[in-house]
């Protein structure tokens, strides 16, 4: 009887309901009737305000408009709710929600969906979308049925409580309801039931483990798009319950949940589509928890068929016997029948482990390939002994007909080199990829080769044989291949030491002929040999006369490759170099601080000490960075804040500040170019280095805005008239409000300094005229402290080093004029921030004899990223030029652009696309940072 | 009841010589048309009186379709066009078309001017039957009648090797002729859509294999291939020669620095590589998107082979064809070299039964010869699978994919058959056939006939209860009228309309007895109380004059004059409320439940 009155209660309730929405019916908005979307449009751009736009609204909803612009109207209405406050306009829109047309309800769901994900804190709105997101899941329309399912999978919550709160409203268990359409007819909506599933994951609640076995029937869907997000959602449900137990259907056995989640989407690895495969192979690359005999399935097709169950060691010993029931292929008659084997054993299809990653390298589409490949990457990092038995995999797929499959195997193999020993026919097949004629391949290769331990000393005899051709058939290699040996000579001495007489084709009792200095190839020797040398003393005795000669030279040419040696009876070569590396990296660092300090006295001194003593300081670190590559960054970071110090003093000392009235004179060169310079130096310091921190952003800020004050002053002095005063003024003032608004939470860190000041008096400037503001900065500039710089942990300058062209060359480039020549550009960049946007940032240059410059901005595949804070750019700069007479040179070089508003933190208010006058924070510009090279070119007039 | 009957003439528990009869629906169509390496009598044709004794095939056969070009699945097209008779349609792909007459002339010179055989196909008749060639695309859909459709759908393997779907109405089969489920080099593998066939007839040929990765298996060959050459012995590939210079070969030059010479055998390999080049959508996505930089089947390093070059001192590598060694160019160098236990041999492919190939591989050392003499074979004998045909996960994977309700397998041998027959049954709940040639499977089919319904039926039973489900059955009450050979599901109303006819009632009543001595109203008020408890969903309703309604069913509560301890209990209901009616009733009959008075 208790359920009968429940069910009249609720039969109650819900007629509550249907009375609440003909009372809204009575005030529905005709939209069938509809109007022309564009006077619409006109109307909302007029309007001011939000209340005056929801007139405009209201007027035109009672105007009749033709039917086929009903949707372009929509999308007018879309685009405006963003000016409007979205709580009216859904009120506006609530009602119309009856429409006749499933298009404009598609439509208008989505608005609702929108309004909904803006209006995240408010409850009661939210669950009233979802209930009309619930109402309107029965449409015939996939469209609208597609929206509702969104509007829920962004909205819908799962908290009980907060839904019995909102009176009258049953608590509607979400994901049952998005569950429930796991199964409706359309493709369409199916898929989009899961990914609202998927969506309310993302909102971080919890999916229940019942969704598991729905998404498991997914998994044979029709439809590829559904089987796509089927196998995303299995592996979100394998992450939440990674270790409940599931059985296995037709048998009484149990297995973990993310084991079996990792068998069926590794079954997904031969899907018939590709998109299905491509999906399922990259997911599996983040299953680690998986068990490892699960795992070591995926790389033996054999074994596969059984080991979905665990078995008794008696079931286990059948298997053995019977697992020779599968013919490998490889020997003629061995896949002869033998006597019956008990079935039940061998399953073929359900395990799908098996040999899922034999299937996915061996796939027939490049994509499904690449991501096996980077799943194999991601699991062997996580498992040693996964990565142990996939080697023979990854190096067969060095021989992969497509180039990024190789390229990509080749990357992976690096990435887990720590964990591997490459046999000597592993060897054998990585070192053929040497000969490719892709630059990255080969270089990727190169980056593998110094991080791989290799097992014996054949194989590094076999390595540097193979290099050494590589050098003749690519001389450009040369210097990633001397590299490369540098590597694996150090770290392998113990291999080299026994090859040492014959690389260098020394003999017992007769001098050989000493060999040619310049070839590269015996370069490459020498470095391989005198890097194992160093950790292994015994080496050089092996060596002769003429080879510690090169090495004297080498060390001093090459000093990044040959390392500093401790040889016997050489007391100057060895004394002069080998101590200092050791042990003097503390007392730099030391010396680098004390220097540091010593400038923080500089208040306290005058003027022309302070100078003195930055430009000591100055001087000091430059140099040190010279010495000690790992300070440089620092060094130089530290050099040219004071240097930019330096620059205000100097400007401040000038005479002409000395006189009172304005000069009107071009006389102050000197404090316009210094403010000149200290601008672009803090640019450069705010762009160049990478590790720079807040703390350090503020300070440089706060250098630039002095830099701007003084160039006010000395406008202020040498201008006439007041006019563009005014307009600086303004300017400059707001500038100061911007840092004070960007630099809020670091103002307290200011004390004492200019801005601190002049934000005290800030209230007076605003009043004031310009001669009094620049009075006023004038004497705060004087009388400000000196900021002290706080040091970054990491800080490193960025720096680009342009291999190719070489600009020695004489021959000149000839092409005819008009037409387009291509030039190859190489070149290395280091800690250059921000990789994923490098192509903003860096551009290349090609300036003209006739001073005509270009701008060109390398394509983001032009970028490599060979190792951390390191970029390679491999790109193709095209020239043209009218005829010249005569080769001429032109330059190129690499250049840094900035964009100011980059590194400013974003405050909150800021967000929502408002567009405010920032003139300051939205410079552009572009710091060169790479040596100009000189290409000689030659336009040819076209033959007629 | 229709069903599918099919008959293998050809490749029933054997490979060699396809030819498989489907009728469906009443069309007889003819899969493949090949040839028997085996034999070199009258067996290594179908037979094909079994289709008529006399009178022109033509009558007999609505179409004939062959997979790809390998001899052993359209050999025998000229002897059963020409010969033999049939003039209708031959459907194949377009590359298969352009390259099965020269195959089908190579085989006409070698059995008549080789062997001299006498009544044998001619040129002629090779270029009259490509006559009656109609060639097809890859997924376009065929009509070869008003009824019977047939589509190509992509099968690696060879170039231009297709499976066919044969559709008539609902009904369809699949004939995947051979195929291969991972890519090679210059292939791609097979696909086919979920297209759920009645039958899917699939070859067989590596039943009971499943083969190891395919770069592991180019390690191996390659280190054979080394240490042969290293010990100064000669390697003779054999490679079936249509498949441009073969997988094995491919991968040779693309990975060795071999020092000594590579040969291969001239003739057909030319020919073929210049239809690669021809069909190069047909070809794996590799060459698709590198041909324009760099034509894969351009070879630099490779010279041609001339039969003197076989007596040459020192080691070198030759590619010769046929791929079984049972005649031309490989054979003559097989039997030059045979006889060093330097040398080696290597067979990539499957090896049919009767050839030499089969046997040296099953371990025969001692060969006949033709001349009686004896060949003794001293060199190493190596198989290594490269053949484009899919293992046994391949297979598999396939039913998997086209989701079929039954398999039959041809092209392979029986009693690998036999162990994958079992493990389709077991894992994939299909049943699967495996006749031997001449052996007639019969399969019944339920064909699905389409039904119009009226509209406005429609929209009353939507109406009434929710959306259709989907793959859910629902009840739904109407009347089916078949006239004219079309069906349609009408409400009641109009059928009768229509029909002219009158609607007749048919009403159930039931008496219920029941033991109760209180007064009739008393009594229908207890059942009114009782139901009304039971059946929750269903409206029950006392009426003033004392009976007691169910939906439309009407319970009146009668006491019999002669025992005033027994009330009956009448209980009438019509047709369409049958189910609850009989519930009703049994409900009633179990009596009342004691009231508390």
């Amino acid at each position: 009887m208790a359920a009968h009155l429940k069910k009249r209660v609720y039969e109650e309730f819900t007629k509550v309901v249907q009375q609440q929405q003909e009372e809204i019916a009575t005030k529905k908005l005709r939209l069938t009737k509809p109007s022309k979307s564009a006077a619409l449009h006109i109307d909302l751009c007029k309007a001011t305000s939000p209340a005056d736009a929801l007139q405009y609204l209201l007027q035109f909803a009672r105007k009749p408009v033709e039917a086929e612009s009903v949707e372009g109207v929509v999308r007018i209405l879309l685009e405006h709710y963003y000016k409007l406050s979205p709580f009216e306009i859904f009120q506006a829109n609530f009602p119309s929600l009856s429409l006749e047309s499933h298009q404009v309800l598609a439509q208008l769901l989505d608005t609702l969906l929108a309004i909904g994900t803006k209006l995240p804190e408010n409850q009661a709105i939210q669950m009233r979308l979802v209930d009309v997101a619930c109402k309107h899941l029965t449409d015939t329309s996939h469209g609208v049925r597609n929206k509702c399912l969104q509007l829920l999978g962004n909205l819908g919550s799962l908290e009980k409580s907060v839904t019995k709160d909102a009176e009258g409203l049953a608590a509607r268990d979400v994901q049952k309801i998005i569950g429930d359409y796991f199964s409706d007819q359309d493709p369409r909506v199916r898929t989009a039931a899961i990914k609202a599933m998927l969506q309310l994951h993302e909102r971080g609640l919890k999916l229940h483990q019942t969704i598991y076995n729905q998404a498991c029937k997914l998994l044979s869907d029709d439809y590829e798009q559904v089987r796509s997000a089927a196998v995303q959602l299995i592996w979100v449900v394998s992450q939440l319950y990674p270790e409940s137990i599931v059985p296995i259907p037709s048998s009484n056995e149990e297995i973990r949940l993310v084991d079996d989640a990792f068998g069926k989407i590794c079954h997904m690895v031969s899907d018939g589509s590709w998109v299905v495969r491509v999906q399922a192979a990259k997911l599996l690359g983040s299953m680690e928890q998986v068990s490892s005999h699960f795992l070591e399935q995926t790389l033996d097709k054999k074994l596969m068929s059984d080991l979905r169950r665990k078995r008794t060691a008696h079931e286990r010993a059948k298997e053995l016997y019977s697992s020779g029931e599968f013919s490998s292929g490889r020997k003629w008659g061995d896949d002869a029948p033998k006597e019956e084997v008990d079935t039940g054993a061998v399953n073929l299809i359900e395990s799908g482990a098996c040999g899922a990653f034999v299937h996915g390298l061996e796939d027939e589409m490049y994509e499904v390939r690449i991501a096996a490949v980077e799943a194999l990457c991601m699991l062997a990092q996580s498992s040693p002994s996964f990565a142990e038995k996939c080697l023979d995999f990854l190096v067969d797929m060095f021989n992969d007909e497509i180039e990024e499959v190789r390229l990509q195997s080749i990357h992976t193999m690096r990435k887990i080199s720590n964990n591997i020993t490459l046999r000597e026919d592993q060897l054998d097949t990585v070192l053929a990829v040497l000969e490719d004629s892709s630059r990255d391949i080969r270089e990727a290769l190169h980056e593998l080769l110094c991080c791989t331990n290799v097992s014996t000393k054949e194989g590094i005899h076999l390595a540097l044989v193979e290099l050494l051709k590589n050098l003749t058939k690519y001389p450009t290699d040369r210097d990633s291949i001397w590299k490369c040996l540098k590597f694996l000579g150090s770290r392998h001495p113990t291999l080299v030491l026994p090859l040492v007489p014959e690389l260098l084709s020394t003999h017992p009792f007769f001098d050989t002929a000493e060999p040619d200095m310049d070839d590269p190839a015996y370069i490459a020797v020498l470095v391989l040999i005198f890097n194992a040398a160093k950790t292994c003393p015994t080496m050089p005795a092996l060596f002769s006369d003429h080879t510690f000669r090169h090495y004297a030279y080498l060390r001093d040419s090459l000093s990044h490759l040959v390392p500093a040696l401790r040889l016997p009876g050489r007391k100057l070569v060895s004394s002069a170099v080998s101590p200092s590396i050791i042990s003097q990296e503390d007392p730099s660092q030391q010396f680098l601080q004390q220097s540091l300090e010593r400038v923080y006295s500089l208040q306290h001194l005058d003027p022309q000490g302070a100078q003195e003593l930055l430009e000591f300081t100055i001087r000091d670190l430059q140099r040190l960075g010279e010495l000690q590559s790992e300070l440089a960054g620092v060094a130089d970071f530290s050099a040219t804040y004071l240097r930019c110090q330096l620059l205000l003093i100097k400007a401040l000392q000038e005479k002409l500040w000395n006189v009172a009235a304005p000069l009107y004179l071009k006389q102050s060169d000197l404090a316009s170019a210094a403010a000149k310079q200290i601008m672009e130096e803090t640019y450069k310091m705010e762009f160049m280095y990478s590790g720079v921190e807040n703390k350090q952003v503020v300070i440089i800020h706060h250098m630039r805005l002095q830099a701007k004050a003084l160039q006010l002053i000395v406008t202020a002095r040498t201008t006439r008239g007041l006019d563009p005063l005014f307009g600086m003024c303004e300017k400059f003032l707001q500038e100061v409000d911007f840092f004070q608004r960007y630099f809020i939470a670091d103002l307290p860190h200011l004390q004492d300094s200019f801005v601190d000041k002049l934000l005290d008096l800030m209230p007076r400037l605003m009043t004031s005229k310009p001669a009094e503001v620049v009075k006023i900065l004038q004497t705060m500039l004087r009388q400000s402290a000196f900021l002290h710089l706080p040091l970054p942990e990491q800080i490193h300058k960025a720096s680009a080093t342009i291999i190719e062209p070489a600009g020695e060359s004489d021959n000149p480039l000839r092409f005819t004029s008009g037409l387009v020549v291509a030039l190859d550009v190489d070149a290395t960049l280091e800690h250059v921030q921000d990789p994923q946007n490098t192509v903003k940032v860096q551009v290349c240059r090609v300036l003209y004899p006739d001073g005509q410059a270009q701008m060109i901005h390398p394509k983001p595949a032009d970028f490599r990223n060979p190792g951390p804070g390191r970029h390679r750019l491999i790109t193709q700069v095209y020239l043209s030029h009218t005829a010249w007479t005569e080769a001429c040179q032109v330059e190129v070089r690499l250049l840094l652009a900035y964009n100011s508003s980059a590194r400013i933190p974003k405050c909150p208010w800021m967000e929502g696309g408002e567009v405010s006058p920032q003139v300051e924070t939205n410079i552009e510009g572009t710091i060169p940072f790479s040596k100009p090279v000189k290409v000689y070119i030659m336009p040819k007039p076209a033959r007629r | 009841m229709p069903e599918i009957r099919v008959t293998p003439l050809g490749a029933g528990q054997d490979v060699g010589r396809s030819c498989i009869l489907v009728s469906i629906a009443g069309k007889n169509v003819m899969l493949d048309c090949g040839m028997h390496m085996g034999f070199n009598d009258d067996r290594r044709f179908p037979d094909f009186s079994y289709i008529t004794q006399n009178g022109r095939l033509t009558d007999f056969l609505d179409c004939v379709i062959i997979s790809h070009f390998h001899l052993d699945h359209c050999g025998a097209l000229p002897y059963f066009s020409e010969m033999v008779g049939y003039d209708g349609p031959i459907y194949m792909t377009h590359p298969t078309q352009a390259i099965c007459p020269i195959l089908l002339e190579d085989y006409r010179k070698i059995a008549v001017d080789k062997k001299g055989e006498a009544n044998f196909f001619t040129s002629q008749m090779i270029k009259d039957c490509m006559k009656k060639v109609v060639a097809v695309h890859l997924h376009q859909t065929v009509q070869v009648d008003d009824e019977l459709e047939i589509k190509a759908y992509y099968a690696g393997h060879v170039l231009g090797a297709a499976m066919f779907q044969i559709k008539v109405g609902s009904e369809s089969v699949v004939y995947t002729g051979d195929y291969n489920m991972t890519p090679d080099r210059h292939l791609g593998a097979a696909w086919i859509d979920k297209c759920r066939p009645n039958l899917l007839i699939t070859e067989s040929t590596y039943a009971t294999t499943i083969r190891d990765s395919k770069r592991c298996r180019e390690r191996d060959f390659l280190k054979k291939v080394h240490e042969t050459v290293e010990r100064g012995g000669k390697v003779a590939i054999a490679v079936v020669g249509t498949r441009a210079l073969g997988y094995a070969g491919r991968v040779l030059l693309a990975r060795m620095n071999l020092k000594v010479p590579i040969y291969f055998s001239t003739g057909l390999t030319e020919k073929a590589n210049h239809y690669y080049k021809l069909f190069i959508p047909w070809t794996n996505q590799k060459i698709r998107k590198t041909f324009v930089q760099r034509n894969m089947f351009e070879f630099k390093h490779i010279k041609a082979f001339d039969r003197a070059f076989a007596d040459n001192p020192g080691p070198m590598v030759v590619f010769a064809t046929p791929g079984m060694l049972h005649a031309g160019q490989s054979l003559q160098i097989f039997r030059k070299w045979a006889g060093n236990e330097k040398n080696m041999v290597i067979m990539p492919g499957y090896c049919v039964q009767g050839t030499v190939g089969h046997k040296i591989l099953s371990g025969q050392r001692k060969l006949e010869m033709e001349g009686r003499q004896v060949l003794e074979v001293k060199m190493q004998v190596e198989y290594m699978s490269f053949s484009a045909h899919a293992d046994a996960k391949g297979i598999m994977q396939l039913v998997g994919q086209a989701e079929p309700e039954s398999v039959l397998l041809v092209h392979g041998e029986a009693k690998k058959m036999e162990f994958l027959k079992q493990k389709i049954e077991q894992e994939l709940r299909v049943s699967c056939y495996m006749p031997a040639n001449g052996e007639t499977v019969t399969l019944p089919t339920s064909p699905s006939i389409p039904v119009g319904i009226s509209l406005g039926l429609l929209k009353r039973e939507m109406a009434q209860g929710l959306l259709p489900e989907a793959k859910k059955p629902r009840l739904l009450h109407g009347t089916l009228i078949m006239k004219d050979s079309n069906f349609r599901l009408v409400s009641s109303e109009q059928a009768l309309k229509e029909l002219g006819l009158a609607e007749h009632q048919l009403r159930f009543t039931c008496r219920v007895h029941l033991h109760d001595t209180r007064k009739e109203q008393e009594m229908a008020l207890r059942v009114y109380s009782h139901l009304k408890s039971v059946l929750k969903d269903h409206c029950v309703q006392h009426l003033p004059d004392g009976s007691v309604t169910v939906e439309s069913i009407l319970i009146q509560a009668a006491a019999p004059s002669e025992d005033p301890g027994t009330k009956v209990l009448l209980v009438s209901w019509t047709y369409q409320d049958e189910e609850l009616g009989s519930f009703l009733t049994s409900l009633l009959k179990k009596g009342l439940p004691q009231a508390p008075s």
